[in-house]
């Protein structure tokens, strides 16, 4: 076998390779305001290097039949590497039992966009795929056809053969891979797709996870777990404040205890932190322990900078502060003021949100070898491109002459898009001439040098008819930006920040007003989980609740009636003008599959249903990365005011699936997270420094705690309409239906969060 | 120099004896299926057994498990409820980024073994102090059932 048969001519389609918008900036995903002047591309295409539906660059034969396709994005546990190779392998009618999965290295003008994150990996990617496939499928026809000298027309590609319709006589994938490795590429125009109720794989859920096995039986490789022959295993103490730096150090100790080899320090980087180390010493050893050792060992005086004063307390007080003034209006529909001050009532809420750590169960770890003026870097990145560049701007390379192996994540959220952590083993490896390092953080550095999730006050108002039905709506959201990671002056929300749930509701709501103060980051602010959709859809979905109660109407009743008649809604009339970076006239707000989610998983949840005392029901829904989920979470609170959550439902509407097994474990994993958000988690700043430092600081929800039953509806789709994403959209209804069940089940309001202990009596 | 007994074999390692199991097992040995996350036995991902017993290796010394059988993730297939359990965790598909699922697994195997049926209350109690930060859960405690009932026992 090993010889790889589809192996010719790449240059001729080249044409096909996708749309580059190039330039680092963007490679590393700063959304940069040039970009908004340049003439607009969305989806994949709007991406930094695109798609690319090249055959040649995914899909090769062996000859003993072995089909390897490659995944270009990451696997983090939303099953990447199961379901774009299966829609690869679905169109070249390949058996599944004969198709490996081999992990690009990152190259995006090879394979196109390989950030992984967004929610985007199926909704961009789905196409090309298909294409990719169909275009191998054809070449293995056209070589059959011409062995057997006949028309192509007769001859049909089916499970991983060749078949002659007239004769019957057949050509296994692999006795003809040589041969359509020397047939032309046809023409992306000339492809013809499977219609999709031929599919044998694609939406039906049946496939089992390609690394499934190698998960239990402990041999599927993560960042961490890389080993090189005569490899120096290092951590990193690092600054404990953003910004702040080494002021001196002495490693005498460091280097007394056994094992230790080496000390090295890392060049601090002052704010903004864009994808740089922060700095630091670190130690470098035989193994992981005796350099864990050192670091305790070291006597380092720190210059802690202009953040040492940051303090979550005083902070929350500042952004409520701003939160009650005016700010920059971002939407402004109809009049406020006026349809206010001529309203029946007038409510007001605030809600608090605060930082929070992606704790991914693997720390951050990347492995760096530079020998013979070419670099390797082997870890669990997101975006394996970015690793590649950052490396070689670091070590004044050329990005062809370094290589990114992208191992398995274990876990992501967003941690592992900044590869912060590549860069620290490239300037290590180099301080010991290129010998291999690996860098591996411990908890408490994930915990103290994460690039965080913002912390927000969202402050509401409402003005409602004589029924209780808002006509007037002020939203204000302060929130530090995670521009300002790339620009420390930055204080205003970024556009895609107001897209995630602020400015774009599609409420029938006439008079709307969405403003957003200024907010001054003190930490490394970064994408979390679903991001800005979090604190967003917890104060508006709560807020809804809130008059729903107030107007005495039942929260789903009146949750449908805010959203009003089925409609396309255009982003545009919403001031969104990022839609998630996808067009506005194929991916439309429309409030008829929110009202569908709504409507699914209030009849699938048996909503306004008879419950035990102590126990009750809530309901949130949210719009994010172009797809509709609504939730119904019921809980139960004893007397001493613990809540468990017996059961949870969610609809989700995403379009067609591609592995709907997947989708409901992304809808049963992002429910865990919320109720994470919701009850435990928060990062909090004292004199500059993370007060939390391990799981025992730091909770996030273990068995004993998350729902016990979780039950996902999909709402069916079209594999003709635009595909929405998955990962993230399920996280942001969860903590606002989980308070209005509580509400619900005890009559208490909560809007800070986590809710800890605010519920113990 | 210090002998142990991982997963079957004998063999011996020269690193101070107060050197975390764990990492022995990791940079030592080269079994990485046993995973780092907290370095405090907070999360479980480091679970092995010592004699019989689940233990979080990164708190374990190698000093206390001299001549001790030590079986980690590698191995714990070799008997049935631990290749149970893996075709459970397979057929549900419980994993999904899979890095906690090593320590799930084995902190499941030991359980089973001690209590052949468990009650949903039995499965948290013994799980709990295996964190998943993907949100396993529910799969999980499907998964360790399913096992369960394979093996004869059901409740």
């Amino acid at each position: 076998m090993n010889a790889p048969l589809i192996v010719a001519n790449v240059s001729r389609r080249r044409f096909l390779q996708g749309i580059s918008l190039g330039g680092l900036v963007l490679a590393v995903g700063y959304p940069s305001a040039a970009s908004a002047q340049e003439a607009k591309k969305y989806g994949a295409d709007g991406m930094p290097n695109g798609w690319v539906d090249n055959p040649l660059a995914f899909v090769s034969i062996a000859e003993d039949g072995t089909v390897t396709i490659v995944c270009h994005r990451s696997e983090m546990g939303q099953g990447v590497r199961t379901g774009m190779p299966m829609i690869v392998a679905d169109e070249l009618e390949a058996d599944w039992k004969r198709v490996r999965v081999a992990q690009a290295p990152g190259d995006e003008k090879r394979f196109g966009n390989q950030d992984t994150d967004g929610s985007r990996s199926t909704r961009h990617f789905f196409e090309p795929m298909r294409r990719c496939g169909a275009a191998a499928r054809a070449m293995l026809e056209a070589a059959a056809a011409e062995r057997w000298k006949v028309p192509v027309t007769e001859v049909e590609a089916r499970n991983h053969e060749v078949v002659h319709r007239p004769t019957g006589r057949r050509l296994g994938y692999g006795s003809l891979a040589k041969a359509a490795a020397s047939q032309p590429v046809p023409a992306r125009e000339m492809l013809r797709l499977k219609d999709p109720k031929q599919f044998r794989y694609i939406g039906k859920g049946q496939l089992k996870l390609v690394d499934g096995r190698d998960i239990v039986t402990g041999k599927a490789q993560y960042g961490i777990d890389t080993r090189l022959d005569g490899m120096l295993y290092a951590v990193v103490a690092r600054p404990p404040v953003y910004g702040g730096k080494v002021a001196s150090f002495d490693s005498a100790e460091a280097l007394k205890v056994p094992g230790v080899e080496r000390v090295v320090p890392i060049e601090d980087s002052p704010p903004p932190a864009h994808f740089n180390p922060v700095g630091g010493v670190a130690v470098l050893a035989r193994n992981t322990w005796a350099a864990m050792q050192g670091r305790r060992a070291l006597k380092i005086t720190w210059d802690d900078g202009p953040n040492a004063g940051y303090d979550s307390t005083a902070f929350k007080a500042s952004l409520e502060e701003s939160a009650r003034k005016p700010g920059k209006v971002v939407r402004n529909d109809g009049d406020f003021a006026v349809a206010a001050a001529s309203a029946a009532r007038r409510y007001e809420a605030e809600y608090y949100i605060p930082h929070l750590a992606h704790a991914t169960m693997e720390p951050p770890a990347a492995t760096v070898r530079i020998a013979n003026g070419k670099c390797e870097v082997w870890g669990c990145f997101q975006s394996p491109q970015a690793a590649r560049d950052l490396v070689a701007k670091r070590l004044g390379m050329s990005a062809d002459d370094v290589t990114v192996h992208v191992t398995l994540l274990g876990g992501g959220f967003g941690r592992k898009s900044k590869p912060d952590y590549a860069i620290e083993a490239a300037v290590l490896s180099k301080a010991v001439d290129g010998k291999p390092v690996k860098v591996t953080w411990t908890r408490e550095d994930d915990l103290h040098n994460s690039y965080y999730h913002t912390v927000s006050v969202e402050h509401l108002e409402a003005g409602v008819d004589g029924q209780g039905k808002p006509v007037a709506w002020l939203h204000r959201s302060v929130a530090p930006t995670i521009i300002s990671t790339f620009n420390a002056a930055a204080k205003n929300e970024a556009p895609f920040e107001l897209g995630m749930g602020v400015i774009n509701v599609p409420f029938a709501i006439p008079n709307v007003r969405i403003e957003n103060p200024e907010a001054i980051a003190h930490t490394r602010i970064g994408w979390f989980r679903s991001v800005s959709n979090i604190p967003h859809a917890f104060a508006v979905q709560s807020f809804v609740a809130e008059l729903a109660a107030a107007a005495g109407r039942d929260p789903k009743d009146f949750l449908l009636e805010v959203i009003g008649p089925a409609r396309q809604v255009s982003p545009e009339t919403l001031s969104d003008t990022w839609n998630h970076g996808e067009s506005p006239e194929r991916y439309p707000v429309d409030t008829g599959r929110l009202r569908r989610v709504v409507e699914t998983v209030a009849r699938e949840s048996g909503w306004g249903k008879k419950l035990p005392k102590g126990h009750g029901l809530g309901i949130a829904a949210h719009y994010s990365f172009v797809s509709y989920i609504a939730a119904v979470v019921e809980v139960a609170v004893d007397d001493k005011g613990v809540v468990t959550i017996p059961r949870v439902d969610m609809a989700i509407d995403c379009g067609a699936t591609v592995n709907p097994d997947r989708v409901r474990s992304q809808m049963e994993g992002a429910c865990v997270m919320g109720v994470g958000v919701a009850t435990l988690g928060e990062i909090s700043f004292k004199g500059g420094r993370v007060e939390q430092d391990n799981f025992n600081s730091y909770e996030v929800t273990r068995m004993d705690a998350a729902p016990r039953v979780i039950r996902v509806h999909i709402v069916p789709g079209d594999y003709d309409k635009p595909m929405g994403g998955v990962g993230e959209p399920g996280v942001p209804p969860i903590p606002p239906a989980l308070c209005n069940a509580i509400f619900a089940a005890t009559g208490k309001r909560i809007r800070r969060l986590p809710i800890r202990d605010q519920l113990k009596v | 120099m210090i002998q142990l007994d991982i997963n079957g074999k004998r063999q011996s390692v020269d690193v101070p004896g107060e050197t975390p199991l764990l990492w022995t097992l990791r940079d030592e040995m080269g079994l990485t299926g046993t995973k780092f996350g907290c370095g405090m036995a907070l999360c479980g991902a480091c679970t092995v057994h010592v004699d019989g017993q689940a233990v979080r290796s990164c708190l374990t010394p190698i000093s206390a498990v001299a001549n001790k059988k030590v079986v980690t993730i590698e191995a714990v297939g070799t008997d049935a409820v631990g290749k149970a359990l893996q075709a459970a965790w397979v057929d549900v598909g419980v994993p999904q980024c899979g890095y906690c699922q090593a320590g799930q697994i084995m902190s499941a195997a030991a359980l089973l073994k001690r209590t052949p049926k468990p009650t949903d209350a039995q499965i948290d109690e013994a799980m709990s102090g295996n964190i998943c930060r993907c949100g396993t859960y529910t799969r999980i405690r499907a998964a360790v059932k399913q096992a369960a009932a394979r093996q004869g026992g059901t409740r």
